[in-house]
């Protein structure tokens, strides 16, 4: 036990990877924010599977793969479904009533790992994980169309060691959608002025200062740190044929190792990198 | 004689003088030999020795001689005294039972045996010191007096009356009539001489201590808050004790934090004197401590705060902790010895499980190897993350009525709805913080682009609330963000509001201070956590969670006023119908006993505050508290006391000089002591033997003038008009007002009060409510060097209305003297001339005296000092001056002024003007001693002199009128005083009152207080509709 958060030095620690397989059904049926050109599937395939193959083999995590729900069209973006912060895991409410059931495959999964569940059960409650933010040292709660007060409180109340501060989100469809960790205690966020005025409250909300990076496209904030033992840094990030001036920002963090992962298929259904996994760090058996 | 009173005085106040019989007789026959040496020289010349002889007698007066003294006066006085008094003189008396067979010899024959027998040589083996003090040649003049008068005296009292009367008659007889008054005064000082030791009551308060277990140590009843803690630090062996601070609870889930820089029976008042031993700081990195012992306690609390839920955490982290606590409390696990439910025993979590322990039990494996203070370090490293981690939370409501919580930490000020932060405010976004009634107030820094500061508001479940919240801001601002407390030049820039302000050292200062740490780590134990966790079933301790926890059963209106009306119903009643209240006291504190017995009413506050502006004071306060903080408190606190306790010193303490000099008071004072003197004569003596130099001086001028009268008007005006109550209450013999009365004099008070608050009052009573709530509205402006903010308070109490301006006039009247006997001016000029008791007439020019001229940082030291008389603290005061003079505190009435509190809605801009101001109250209280009117009014007398001055200060104004007049032959000199206290809410009043009655008692030592009237303007508000 490393303690809370273990620290500063242990953000981003990570054994155990959660993801789930498309389903067909997501090219039509996947909720979308706005219309736009249909998804290829098999291209969003190869794209997941790059995803994933990178975790497992270049990072080296204990991946669990869920197969894929026909009848749940978004079940690939398992993140909505559980926020897990060291031994503990909160499955949500989705925002979205046609993705509740997701959340039944996560938590066998992620009982399976001995975690401890807490299920989010009030009916007045919605949490999307996509509107959680944790920075090691707090967590920021997006209020969107998905994630109502009441979910962010059972949160708070799930996560006790740390402090749980709600954020306005109102042109975006989660938090996360123009923001993420991009490394401890550095945000990456997008430029858009909700990004920005969201950075702001977080900035206010909390007692930390944090480093920002700021990229060009609201899209590309979204990112995925890690810190893997052998590797030091790790940052997934989006592609330099997707976002090439925000592709630039990432290369300049020098101790960083960047990934870049191309994600233009789900982007269409308003997926991004953090979406398509469940980053879990096992330091126990228990 | 006046020589021989002062040494009287002095002789009584010493303990031994009491002492046993046995000791006495010896040394008394010693006495008496000498005495009667001299004794044959004396009864004529006794009257006009006390002239000359007064200092060396004074200084040198051995024990010895003042227990001759004692009894000499004793036989004066007891022929006088009323039959209840002579009780007390009989101890006096009982002594020298040889004496007493000496007497019926004769008093030749107690000369000769006076003469036959060695004088000292027989006591010496008893008394060394007296011997001593005998055998000094420069006794003899004082032992001739003493020993006159002791003859004369002692055989008077067995014998009987009439022997005195006739010594007495031969002796004097134009003066016979300033005697007796002198007799009176006598008894009246006896009677405070015998209490006086009393006074110094000690109280038993108990302190929770962190581990669980109790300290109970005695402390004076007018002890501050500091000595308290320090003794538990001693006790504790904590070095590093800016951290922590002592909590009393009201109403079980409402924690006050005691204020070390102020009484502690004034913050408590009516509670239990039970305190508990809190972190009040919760050092953000804990590791930065330097000691372990210090850590040590901080775990203890952290414990607690866990174990009850105050300091929220999840299941892993409760297991964690818990797991550090065992490895400091039972070192590593052994398998052998930890078994079983050993755990089950503590207490880690509020809601513990079975699961919770073993899991403690297991990472209680991992822990092997770790020492106590590391297992300490582990836990705080960890507990510190927590994001509760010293926060402290306030009940409230939003401009919406939504239930939030206000949480104060070390960086600002958080709000919380649920468990969800909504809003943070770092300290530097903050410029003002105010509270007025129950709301709170935050006045916030404009964002980059916004133009205007804005306001948010919050309502608190009450005024005391909003308080309590109000005062933790301050104090954590000023501790985490300031280098050094406020200091008082930036004072000046704050407008108006509470005095409070946070008085200890910063953090930044108190890790400098404990870098200065050398020593060896000190060895403690540590006590089981189980009793922790008992301690928090039952004991006060973990209730404080349960206010966090659970909604507060008052709604959101201001509970406060409810209280105030109750106390002022209560006070008014009483008032009314008597006249005079005999106990406002229960309400109130307890400490003056004295004045409550006398009467003190206390002005109270109806409803409840009125929003004031405020004045100045709140700068001098930081000065004091700085000052006293910073520097030796207890040297303060020891002048502070010195200085309310000593009655008018005939040479003013260093702290009387810096202020009376400079504003030119000397020729006052000495006037003042005259007329002072004139009646009180050996009384007056006694009651001041506290200070051991009045005798020497003062007995000069005892002599003079026999009656005085004090008014101590009370003016509070604000304009607006009001109700005037006029209530007189005649104080004939209560408990303080003995001297006064018994002198014959008469004491008026009135209290007008228009607009008031809280002010005035009782001295005695008043005391309490005064300081500890008076504030209704705070104002807090930080200003920082580094940090621009400005916290601003408002004050406020429950009791206290919000004042704008208050005036309080203090007339001093003095009157005339029926006798007027020789006095050897010391000082003043005027004295002397009096000395021609009869008909002469006294023409003492008055002159002013500036209490205060700027409280400002300005006047350095001196200020400080004032402004601890101004706000100072009452009860010395009451206790040994104020009784006397006054009496009187009267609640003035105050109608509550309902301001209507828009909650501030986020951004919404709240002006203080809010605050209606409607109806205006008067009230004038006066007291007067009985027997004024006899003496005073009696003749027209003629007009010798009279005198005006004024002096302002920035919250008082005094005018001093004296006036001299020669009625029937005897001289009489009046002093009226008019002090005008304006101020906005925070002023005391009562103290302000208090204090300068005081002052006044000062600088006339010599005349008594005969009249006190009281007005009271008060501006009145409208009520609330909440």
């Amino acid at each position: 036990m490393a303690g809370l958060g273990g620290g500063p030095g242990a953000f981003g620690r990570c054994t155990h990877a959660v993801v789930r397989a498309l389903p067909e059904s997501l090219c039509r049926q996947a909720l979308r924010s706005a219309a736009g050109p249909e998804v290829d599937f098999a291209r969003a395939e190869r794209e997941h599977q790059l995803y994933v193959g990178v975790l497992r083999g270049k990072l080296g995590l204990r991946v669990l793969e869920l197969p894929a729900d026909e009848s749940l069209p978004d079940c690939v973006f398992v993140e909505d479904a559980a926020v897990v912060c060291e031994e503990t895991a909160l499955l949500t409410r989705p925002g979205a009533p046609s993705r509740r059931k997701e959340v039944e495959a996560m938590k066998r999964v992620l009982e399976s790992l001995n975690l401890n569940i807490v299920e989010m059960v009030d009916e007045n409650a919605t949490l999307d994980g996509g509107d959680v933010l944790f920075t090691g040292r707090e967590f920021f709660v997006g209020l969107s169309k998905r994630t109502n007060q009441r979910g962010a409180e059972i949160l708070a109340d799930t996560f006790k060691d740390y402090a749980v501060s709600t954020v306005p989100v109102h042109d975006s469809l989660h938090l996360k959608s123009f923001c993420s960790m991009a490394g401890p205690n550095l945000i990456a966020i997008g430029s858009s002025e909700a990004a920005q005025k969201a950075l702001k409250t977080m900035q206010q909300m909390s007692d930390h200062r944090y480093d920002k990076l700021t990229v060009p496209d609201d899209a590309a904030a979204n990112c995925i740190y890690l810190n893997i033992p052998s590797k030091g840094h790790v940052l997934l990030h989006r592609a330099p044929e997707e976002y090439p001036e925000s592709a630039k920002v990432f290369e300049k963090l020098k101790d960083h190792m960047l990934i870049p992962i191309a994600n233009t298929e789900l982007e269409k259904v308003d997926g991004a990198l953090t979406c398509c996994s469940v980053l879990i760090n096992k330091t126990s058996e228990l | 004689m006046t020589t021989e009173v002062g040494s009287e005085t002095e002789v009584k106040k010493d303990p031994e003088q009491v002492g046993p019989d046995k000791a006495k007789d010896k040394p008394e026959e010693a006495s008496e030999t000498v005495e009667n040496e001299k004794s044959g020289k004396t009864s004529s010349e006794e009257a006009q020795d006390s002239s000359s002889v007064p200092a060396p007698a004074s200084h040198s007066s051995p024990s010895s001689q003042k227990k001759e003294k004692d009894s000499s006066e004793s036989k004066g006085i007891s022929r006088f005294l009323p039959p209840w008094l002579k009780k007390q003189k009989s101890y006096t008396l009982a002594e020298p039972k040889d004496e007493a067979k000496k007497r019926a010899a004769g008093e030749e024959q107690v000369v000769e045996e006076s003469e036959c027998h060695p004088p000292e040589g027989m006591a010496q083996p008893k008394r060394i010191l007296e011997v001593v003090a005998e055998n000094n040649a420069k006794a003899d003049d004082k032992e001739e007096k003493h020993s006159v008068s002791s003859a004369e005296t002692q055989p008077a009292k067995e014998d009987g009356k009439e022997t005195e009367v006739e010594k007495v008659a031969e002796e004097k007889e134009e003066k016979q009539e300033k005697e007796k008054r002198e007799t009176k005064e006598v008894q009246t000082a006896e009677v405070i001489s015998q209490k006086s030791p009393k006074k110094i009551k000690t109280v038993q308060s108990k302190v929770v201590l962190l581990d669980g277990t109790e300290y109970t140590c005695d402390l004076e009843k007018r002890a501050k808050g500091q000595i308290l803690f320090d003794k538990v630090c001693e006790h504790l062996n904590l070095l590093e004790k800016d951290y922590f601070g002592l909590l009393f609870y009201e109403n079980s889930d409402q924690k006050n934090w005691l204020d070390p820089s102020k009484e502690i029976k004034r913050q408590i008042r009516s509670l239990p004197w039970l305190f508990t031993f809190n972190v009040k700081f919760y050092p953000p990195d804990p590791s930065q401590l330097t000691e372990d012992i210090t850590r040590y306690f901080l775990c203890l609390q952290l414990r607690q705060d866990i174990a009850s839920g105050r300091l929220p955490c999840s299941f892993v982290t409760h297991a964690l902790l818990g797991s550090y606590i065992l490895q400091a409390e039972m070192g590593d696990h052994d398998p052998e010895e930890h078994h079983g439910d050993y755990i089950s025993e503590f207490q880690f979590a509020p809601n513990q499980t079975q699961e919770m322990e073993e899991k403690v039990a297991e990472l209680h494996k991992t822990h092997r190897g770790l020492t106590p203070a590391q297992a300490d370090s582990q836990f705080l490293e960890n507990a510190k993350r927590l994001s509760m981690y010293g926060v402290d939370l306030h009940h409230a409501k939003d401009s919406e009525g939504v239930d939030i919580m206000l949480g104060v930490c070390a960086n600002g000020l958080l709000i919380y709805k649920d468990r969800l932060r909504i809003n943070r405010f770092a300290w530097p976004k903050i410029l003002k913080i105010s509270y007025k009634r129950s709301n709170f107030y935050i006045k916030i820094r404009p964002a980059e682009l916004e133009q205007f500061e804005s306001t948010i508001g919050f309502k608190l479940p009450n005024h005391r609330a909003a308080k309590r919240l109000w005062k933790v801001c301050v104090e954590h601002h000023t501790f985490f963000r300031l280098l050094s407390p406020e200091q008082p030049p930036k004072a000046k820039f704050l407008t108006l509001g509470s005095k409070f302000r946070y008085s200890g050292r910063t953090q930044a200062q108190t890790r400098q201070a404990s870098n200065l740490i050398d020593r060896p780590a000190p060895y403690f134990e540590r006590t089981s956590s189980k009793r922790v966790s008992r301690s928090l079933d039952g004991a006060p301790m973990g209730i404080s969670d349960q206010s966090l926890l659970r909604d507060f059963p008052t709604t959101g209106r201001p509970s406060a006023g409810d209280k105030i009306i109750d106390l002022e119903a209560a006070g008014q009643g009483k008032l009314k119908e008597g006249g005079r209240e005999d106990d406002v006291s229960p309400l109130k504190t307890p400490q003056l006993e004295l004045t409550q017995d006398g009467k003190s009413n206390s002005l109270r506050v109806d409803g409840e505050n009125i929003y004031v502006r405020h004045s100045n004071l709140m700068l001098e306060d930081l000065d004091k508290t700085q000052d006293d903080l910073l520097k030796h408190q207890a040297s303060i606190s020891e002048l502070k006391r010195n200085f309310m306790e000593s009655t008018p010193e005939p040479r003013p303490n260093e702290w009387e000089k810096r202020r009376i000099t400079p504003l030119s008071l000397q020729t006052q004072g000495k006037k003042g002591d005259h007329i002072f003197q004139v009646k009180t004569l050996p009384g007056k003596e006694k009651q001041w033997t506290a200070m051991p130099r009045i005798a020497g001086t003062k007995p000069e001028e005892i002599d003079k003038s026999s009656h005085e009268t004090l008014d101590i008007v009370e003016e509070k005006k604000q304009a607006e008009v009001g109700i005037e109550e006029t209530l007189v209450v005649d104080e004939t013999d209560k408990g303080k007002m003995q001297v006064a009365a018994d002198a014959g004099e008469t004491c008026k008070v009135e209290h007008l009060s228009k607009k008031d608050s809280s002010s005035l009052p009782s001295y005695s009573s008043s005391s309490s409510s005064s300081e500890s709530e008076d504030e209704e509205v705070g104002e807090y402006q930080p200003h920082h060097r580094a940090i621009e903010e400005v916290i601003r308070e408002e004050q406020e109490e429950e009791e206290d209305v919000k004042r704008r301006e208050l005036e309080e006039k203090i007339q001093h009247v003095e009157d005339t003297p029926q006798s007027s006997k020789p006095t050897v001016p010391v000082e003043s000029m005027q004295v002397t001339a009096e000395d021609s008791v009869q008909e002469n007439a006294i023409i003492i020019p008055t002159e002013e005296k500036n209490l205060s001229e700027e409280i400002k940082e300005d006047l350095g030291e001196e200020k400080e000092e004032e402004q601890l008389k101004l706000n100072g603290d009452v009860s010395h005061v009451d206790i040994d001056v104020a009784p006397e003079i006054i009496c009187c505190s009267e609640p003035p009435v105050v109608k509550t002024e309902m301001v209507t509190i828009s909650d501030a809605t986020q951004r919404t801009e709240i002006s203080t003007k809010e605050v209606p101001i409607v109806q205006t109250e008067t009230k004038t209280i006066t007291y007067e001693s009985p027997q004024f009117d006899g003496s005073a009014d009696g003749s027209a007398g003629v007009l010798l002199s009279a005198q005006t001055i004024t002096s302002e200060s920035i919250s008082t104004t005094t005018t001093t009128h004296i006036t001299k007049m020669v009625k029937g032959g005897v001289s009489e000199t009046r002093i009226e005083k008019r002090i005008v206290i304006t101020g906005d809410g925070d002023i005391d009043h009562d103290e302000a009152l208090a204090q300068a009655i005081k002052e006044a008692k000062e600088q006339h030592p010599d005349m008594s207080v005969t009249r006190v009237v009281v007005h009271k303007e008060t501006e009145l508000a409208e009520e609330d509709e909440d």
